[in-house]
């Protein structure tokens, strides 16, 4: 599966071989880590939680959408659900391909992708005791903002 | 509050005289309005009654349901609501007209919702007059000696001893869930409008920040809602979602929809708040 979710934690390694191709010259991953702090706020902890029958189809056709547009030979994406730490990797995309421009293009557009489409939803606890569903607490109070404005936060 | 829970009261004993048949036995897609009724009480209270006079108490329509049949004299609703406080004196009462063939789960749970019970009782406005809605509403034990005196001055209009004696109000979400039917031609219209408007069974699955409004992540449904934009509607006005539709994008069977889908029974719908993955 180019796209699946996992409760523990992402095995990077075995990802990697899943990638490996005697025609790639080179591989390019992404690693999406719990940070410290977002707009302001100091967060201890995140939480994921994904509609799974619909993300993995979502994910399976940004991936198909990558191998489409850029010459690479092989891309995958695994992202982490459930309680989360500061510094665990909650998403990794990994990208084989013959030659090194194209890995890079085609592991940037799935991450991006992946965080405008697929249907997942990230908690955050604050330092302060507080807690809030990220793009969703504060477009409630602002409902003139749509998914597009949304496009280009990060995490 | 009341040591006993609330119990349901499905009115049966009328006389349908306008209707020249009985009322509780009219069938609406199939199902006899007290069947109807009896269902609908059932998703709301654990124990459901119908009132009925002591000379309906072999008639198979109704005999089939735990029964109260009328213990106090006198005329209309009120001998079977105060019939009722007696049987059960520390129980309140969800009391039901069997005659309200639009009546929903929304209507029961809002009601239920507002309950005061520090009042005699909770009842709907009419979307047509504005006064009180007495026979889809909530009677208090403390009712039970008003109700008495009322009669006892030879009051019988439920409706004016609400308007009399005062009870808390609500004013109804879809006006014509209180409609009532009382003649053939009501009746006719009345199933013609149900059939074109089929409820149908939803499964819904709550998500994110959808799930913590909702309380619950998942629940099967019966709605009328005809596109996922109609639902969501019903559903934010039931869970005060703060999310405004625009906001959201919606799944129908685990496939991205657009909102003016026509559903079908058994349709799994899910609400997609803005994601952050990553």
């Amino acid at each position: 599966m180019s796209f699946r979710f996992t409760q523990a934690a992402i095995d990077t390694d075995g990802a990697r071989r899943e990638l490996q191709d005697l025609g790639s010259g080179g591989y390019v991953s992404f690693e999406g880590w719990v940070r410290d702090h977002n707009e302001g706020q100091e967060v201890t902890r995140l939480e994921y939680e994904a509609f799974q029958e619909l993300a993995v189809k979502e994910g399976a056709r940004i991936v198909a959408e990558a191998l489409l547009r850029y010459p690479v030979k092989h891309a995958l994406c695994i992202h982490r659900v459930g309680s989360l730490q500061l510094g665990d990797m909650a998403v990794w995309v990994g990208v084989s391909s013959p030659h090194r421009g194209e890995a890079f293009d085609a592991c940037r557009f799935i991450i991006d992708e992946v965080k405008h489409r697929v249907p997942i939803w990230k908690k955050e606890h604050y330092r302060s005791g507080d807690s809030g569903w990220v793009n969703c607490e504060r477009c409630a109070a602002e409902p003139h903002h749509s998914h597009a404005e949304h496009r280009h936060r990060t995490t | 509050m009341s040591t006993e829970a609330i119990h349901a009261l499905v009115l049966a004993g009328g006389s349908s005289s306008r209707m020249r048949r009985d009322k509780a036995s009219l069938k609406y897609r199939g199902q006899t309005q007290l069947d109807r009724t009896v269902e609908l009480a059932k998703r709301h209270v654990a124990q459901v009654f119908v009132s009925v006079r002591a000379t309906q108490t072999l008639d198979p329509t109704r005999a089939q349901y735990p029964m109260i049949v009328d213990s106090v004299e006198g005329q209309g609703p009120i001998v079977g609501i105060r019939s009722a406080l007696a049987a059960h004196p520390k129980a309140a009462w969800l009391v039901l007209a069997c005659d309200l063939p639009f009546l929903s789960d929304a209507a029961i749970e809002a009601l239920l919702q507002a309950r005061d019970p520090k009042t005699l009782a909770t009842a709907y406005t009419s979307a047509h007059d504005g006064l009180p809605e007495p026979l889809c509403a909530i009677w208090e034990p403390a009712a039970a000696p008003v109700l008495a005196d009322y009669q006892h001055g030879g009051g019988e209009c439920p409706r004016k001893f609400l308007i009399r004696h005062g009870a808390r109000l609500l004013k109804p979400v879809d006006p014509r869930a209180l409609d009532n039917v009382n003649t053939p031609e009501e009746y006719a219209d009345a199933t013609a409008a149900l059939e074109k408007s089929a409820p149908m069974q939803l499964r819904i699955q709550y998500y994110a920040l959808m799930r913590e409004q909702a309380g619950r992540s998942e629940e099967t449904l019966e709605t009328s809602a005809a596109t996922p934009a109609d639902l969501y509607t019903e559903l934010a006005a039931r869970y005060g979602f703060t999310l405004s539709r625009e906001q959201l994008k919606v799944a129908v069977n685990s496939e991205f929809s657009d909102w003016s889908r026509k559903l079908a029974a058994n349709d799994a719908v899910v609400f997609i708040p803005p994601v952050a993955g990553g």
